[in-house]
């Protein structure tokens, strides 16, 4: 089909001389989202078909990670910081035709964090005390404490806004007020979207988009090298990336993810306790030949739980630099030369081909590993949820997510009370100046008590036709933003 | 007897096979078990003689050591189906008719409607992925295979006039199994048996190659598929010489187990 | 005849009564929660025991057992967890994949492997003979995901005559659907083939060595045609057994070859099913298809036995 329509195409630009744009796209990606309502589910499949496109908050994200006017034209906030205004956008319609009103806005953040609610990040609405109509265009929210990262909740796809008289039906056909309105779902291939001509913003250039699901990596090649696909955001197979960097039908879009991709430590199992045996570890590893040998070379080392394009990033690579010497002394001073661990990897290639490396590289120091692949709900169970683990490999993937330390039931197990006073200063400080002050220490507190090893910063490796532009480079959120994406002529 | 050609040659290539397994036992090429990213994906030549993978392990010695995890999966998987479904077989013959023989054999019915990957995708999700859960997967479903050949084998020699007699001279049900049945039917079982195991190969191969099998570091051919697959076209031998190996061992198994039956099942000769 | 039939009805039943408890037994002690799984790593505690009574998760096990069985009997055979849709409309949509796909596969190693093996048995002992044994044997040995990884490098990659893989749907055009499954159904032929043209042969032999067969020559008829008259009928009957086998195995079975060529067939779905956790779908996918098999298998005996009466006694 898709080669029909491209012989059409060059047939029609012979004939009458002109160029025809083109106006669809098909997006690849690896995993099918589970279902479309980005309220009820934790999949990044989901936003990654839905966010911007579909629905919409009331702030939305910008590609490089900035928060942007959503549904909510402007807002403003009470001086203690605990109640923000909305004004929303007028005459922004559903796609069912239905007008977007202050009444869903409550409807939608009402449900959000109730009681029976199955949002997957429930957490994000946790200080909401109130959601007053003030009019059909004006919402009043009130904090139960002044919280300095809501507005970028709200641009989370968790909290985008649906009516009532739909939401039930969103996993399935989803009803937003996104530029293009839920078309069509063929389970287990692809979801069609067609372009909403009662968008209330810019017209997007495109009348159609599909996203395909194609979960192999080789798959994944084959069909962008045979055209089958457009564009690949988040391509699966570092490793042919040179190859089509070569080949100047296509186009690499690298950037940056906030996946700090870490070898997860359980502080709580054994002799991994004791600090020295933390550190020998983290000194066994080399990051260079993981990312060379994982990623191919795509990926930042990080010395800490940060994200290295953030400002308020600290180079702390030095504190765990490789030295295997070193980690063989600190296992002799430790009494752990007999060390044996489980190292249980998730699916992701990064982990699965890190894992192989990690594992050489500890047994280099003296530490035997026994390597076992999971899948993710396998992992959930046993690791995440279990702390049945001594190591794993896990790129995380939420937004400044620093304050995960601070939770000592946390999979990790780490327990410091000073780094959680330490969040609990950063909740309640508002100057930007001491903001960065508070988390240049937490991240040095966890470097230097090397909770976990820190590896690299997830890259965004996408290739795509090269006549296509306006994609987003990186992943501040999990999103495929199309409203910008057009064919060049 | 004339041994036949294909035998000989069936035999030659498999055994190579074993012989590179048991030498990996004592020795290979390369440790396994070092990764140097700096001399990954040579292509074959210059001290590797068929190259590295995408971690720069020879892989000439991943082969070596893959092979001794084929072969030992294969094996254990075989013996599960013979040990299980052997007796079953033999019970089921010397009950003709009985509700033990319809019960048995509808079971086997049952397991053989059960899609088998499936199964194994099962059992790995209960038990997490390893050889040993790759072997339990790829043994369950020999059980009817045996069971079936050794009934249908053992049921033709109870017409026969040396059982009847035995039959006659007061022997029980049991001791005419495996006296005299179980004798008589042990050239069935080793065709089977190879074929069998060259199917067990496949099929661990299959298993690996989903991700189920024998879990890293320990190589194995399905698995080295798998990982090198992406890299097909930066690097074809990675993903060709694990391919070669599994067809040639399968390849060389299954011509044994026709020469063998040539040689060892009459019936079927006047058909060759 | 009618007693037979009643009594392999009754061990029929027990059969799927027995394969529903081992399936919902098994999908019972599999690890991982679909709640959990569904609302991944920030979900917090309450909100997943609210999707897991929403799913109904909740309840005793003898209870969930037996609503399961009894909505299968009355043909409903849940929901989806996932993509919250009947699951018997998942079956139907995927079944407009593997149904065609395995068709597709089973008529192209028919068309090949019977010419061959009638070629190889009349030619029996000579070179082409020979050749022929030994391209099946060849056939045989190779994974079929390798070789179809193979198609896809030369075929999709390298001259681009066909997609490297996907269904685009019956709607975008009869011949457009058939290219979209030629390769995955070349792939998955490949080994039947050559199982059907090693069968194909030796049953051909074995028929020719038969009395009727040299009758049928002593009556003036040409090795051809009574080849073709009297041989070629009777020894398509175990090729035909061994295609109905081929068959069940195929539906469900190309869950490798899916996954090679991201085709949204019921193997896939039932792979899906396993790491999504949906595992209704699972279990009641994964019963449908014992159902068939163990009905087909309940069918050809009951055909067989009708024909042949002495087989009734020995079952």
């Amino acid at each position: 089909m898709r080669y029909g329509s491209r012989v059409a195409a060059a047939i029609l630009a012979l004939g009458v001389g002109a160029a025809q744009a083109q106006d669809r796209i098909v997006i690849g990606m690896q995993l099918e989202p589970p279902n479309l309502d980005p309220t009820g589910g934790a999949a990044a499949a989901i936003d990654e078909v839905v966010y911007a496109n579909v629905f919409e908050g009331l702030t939305r994200y910008r590609s490089d990670g900035t928060i942007a006017p959503g549904l909510a034209e402007s807002w403003s906030v009470s001086d203690d910081g605990t109640v923000y205004t909305f004004h929303l956008r007028a005459g922004v319609k559903f796609h069912d035709g239905s007008e977007m009103t202050a009444d869903d806005v409550k409807f939608s953040l009402d449900r959000a964090r109730s009681d029976g609610s199955t949002n997957a990040q429930k957490s994000l609405f946790a200080g909401i005390t109130d959601v007053d109509v003030v009019d059909s265009v004006t919402v009043k929210i009130t904090l139960a404490a002044p919280n300095g990262g809501f507005i970028t909740n709200m641009a989370w796809g968790d909290a985008v806004i649906l009516a009532p008289e739909t939401a039930e039906r969103a996993a399935t056909e989803p009803v937003g007020t996104g530029p293009f309105r839920f078309s069509r779902w063929v389970q287990g291939d692809r979801i069609e979207l067609v372009r909403n001509p009662d968008y209330w913003g810019e017209r997007p250039a495109l009348e159609s988009a599909t996203f395909r699901f194609i979960s192999d990596p080789t798959a994944a090649f084959a069909a962008v090298m045979a055209g089958d696909v457009d564009a690949f955001p988040a391509y699966p197979a570092p490793e042919t990336l040179a190859q089509f960097d070569a080949d100047p039908r296509f186009q690499l879009l690298i950037g940056s993810t906030e996946g700090e991709t870490i070898l997860s430590i359980n502080n709580g199992s054994g002799s991994l306790g004791d600090v020295n045996v933390r550190r020998a570890i983290s000194h066994a590893i080399n990051r260079r030949e993981i990312i060379d040998g994982a990623m191919f070379g795509y990926g930042t080392p990080i010395g800490t739980h940060f994200a290295p394009h953030n400002p308020d990033y600290v180079d702390l690579t030095d504190i765990s630099a490789y030295d295997p010497e070193l980690s063989r002394k600190l296992l002799a001073e430790a009494g752990a030369e007999d060390l044996t661990l489980s190292l249980k990897l998730p699916p992701p290639s990064y982990a699965r081909r890190g894992g192989e490396i990690v594992a050489a590289q500890l047994r280099a120091v003296g530490i035997a590993t026994e390597i076992s692949n999971l899948e993710w709900a396998q992992w959930l169970e046993q690791v995440f949820r279990g702390k049945d683990y001594d190591l794993t490999i896990v790129s995380h993937t939420e937004p400044m997510d620093i304050n995960i330390y601070a939770r000592p039931d946390y999979y990790f197990q780490y327990d410091n009370p000073d780094f959680r006073n330490l969040m609990k200063d950063l909740d309640l400080a508002s100057d930007p100046a001491e903001r960065s002050e508070i988390l240049a220490a937490a991240q040095r507190i966890i470097a230097e008590d090397y909770v976990n090893g820190y590896l690299f910063q997830l890259a965004r490796t996408g290739v795509a036709d090269a006549r296509i532009q306006g994609l987003w480079p990186n992943a501040p959120t999990q999103a495929n933003d199309l409203t910008g994406v057009s064919w060049r002529e | 007897m004339k041994v036949p050609a294909q035998l000989w040659f069936g035999a030659a290539l498999s055994s190579a096979f074993v012989v590179a397994a048991l030498v990996s036992l004592v020795w290979t090429p390369y440790p396994v078990d070092e990764l140097s990213i700096d001399q990954r994906m040579r292509l074959p030549g210059d001290g590797y003689v068929l190259g590295t993978d995408q971690f720069g392990r020879d892989m000439l010695s991943m082969l070596m050591v893959g092979a001794r995890t084929s072969i030992a999966v294969a094996i254990v998987a075989v013996g599960i189906g013979m040990a299980f479904g052997v007796p079953l077989g033999l019970l089921a013959a010397a009950n003709r008719g009985k509700p033990v023989d319809e019960i048995v054999m509808r079971t086997n019915d049952l397991v053989f409607a059960f899609p088998s990957l499936v199964i194994a995708i099962l059992i790995t999700a209960v038990f997490g992925p390893s050889a040993f859960n790759a072997i339990l997967a790829i043994g369950i479903f020999n059980i009817p295979v045996f069971a079936r050949v050794t009934r249908g084998g053992a049921l033709s020699l109870w017409t026969l006039d040396f059982v009847l007699s035995a039959r006659v001279a007061g022997k029980s049900r049991l001791r005419i199994s495996l006296e005299h049945i179980l004798a008589n039917i042990t050239n069935l079982l080793i065709v089977q048996g190879t074929i069998q195991f060259s199917l067990g190969i496949l099929a661990e191969a299959g298993l690996s190659y989903v991700g189920l099998g024998a879990q890293p570091p320990t190589p194995s051919w399905g698995r080295m598929l798998a990982e090198s697959q992406t890299l097909v076209s930066l690097a074809p031998h990675i993903a060709a010489f694990p391919g070669l190996a599994i067809v040639l061992t399968v390849l060389g198994l299954n011509l044994m187990g026709d020469g063998l039956r040539d040689i060892l099942d009459p019936r079927l000769r006047s058909t060759r | 005849m009618i007693g037979y039939a009643f009594f392999r009805l009754v061990s029929l039943c027990a059969s799927l009564a027995a394969a529903s408890i081992v399936i919902f037994g098994v999908i019972e002690v599999i690890p991982g929660d679909p709640a959990a799984f569904m609302l991944g790593v920030s979900a917090t505690d309450d909100a997943v025991a609210a999707l897991r009574a929403e799913l109904g998760l909740e309840g005793g096990v003898t209870a969930r057992y037996f609503s399961w069985v009894g909505g299968m009997l009355v043909g409903d055979f849940g929901t989806s967890y996932t993509y919250r849709v009947p699951v018997s409309e998942l079956v139907l949509a995927r079944l407009q994949v593997s149904l065609p796909l395995t068709l597709y596969a089973l008529a192209l190693s028919t068309a090949v492997a019977i010419p061959v093996g009638l070629a190889a048995a009349a030619r029996r002992g000579g070179t082409a003979d020979y050749g022929i044994m030994a391209a099946t044997q060849l056939g045989i040995a190779v994974p079929n995901f390798w070789f179809a990884m193979l198609l896809v490098l030369v075929f999709s990659i390298g001259l681009g005559w066909f997609g490297a893989g996907g269904f685009p749907g019956w709607e975008a055009g009869f011949w457009t659907g058939v290219k979209a499954l030629t390769l995955p159904a070349v792939a998955l032929a490949l080994p039947q083939a050559s199982i059907l043209a090693r069968i194909m042969r030796s049953s051909l032999l074995e028929v020719l060595g038969q009395d009727y067969m040299r009758t049928a020559r002593a009556k003036g008829l040409s090795g051809r045609q009574a080849v073709v008259s009297h041989g070629l009928r009777n020894a398509l009957i175990p090729v035909m057994t061994i295609l109905g086998l081929q068959f069940s195995f195929l539906l469900a079975g190309a869950i490798i070859i899916e996954n090679v060529f991201f085709l949204p067939g019921l193997g896939r779905l039932i792979f899906q099913g396993i790491i999504q956790r949906d595992l209704i779908v699972v279990e009641s996918v994964v019963m449908l298809l014992v159902f068939a098999v163990i009905m087909v298998t309940y069918l050809v005996d009951l055909t067989y036995a009708a024909i042949d009466p002495r087989l009734r006694r020995s079952i």
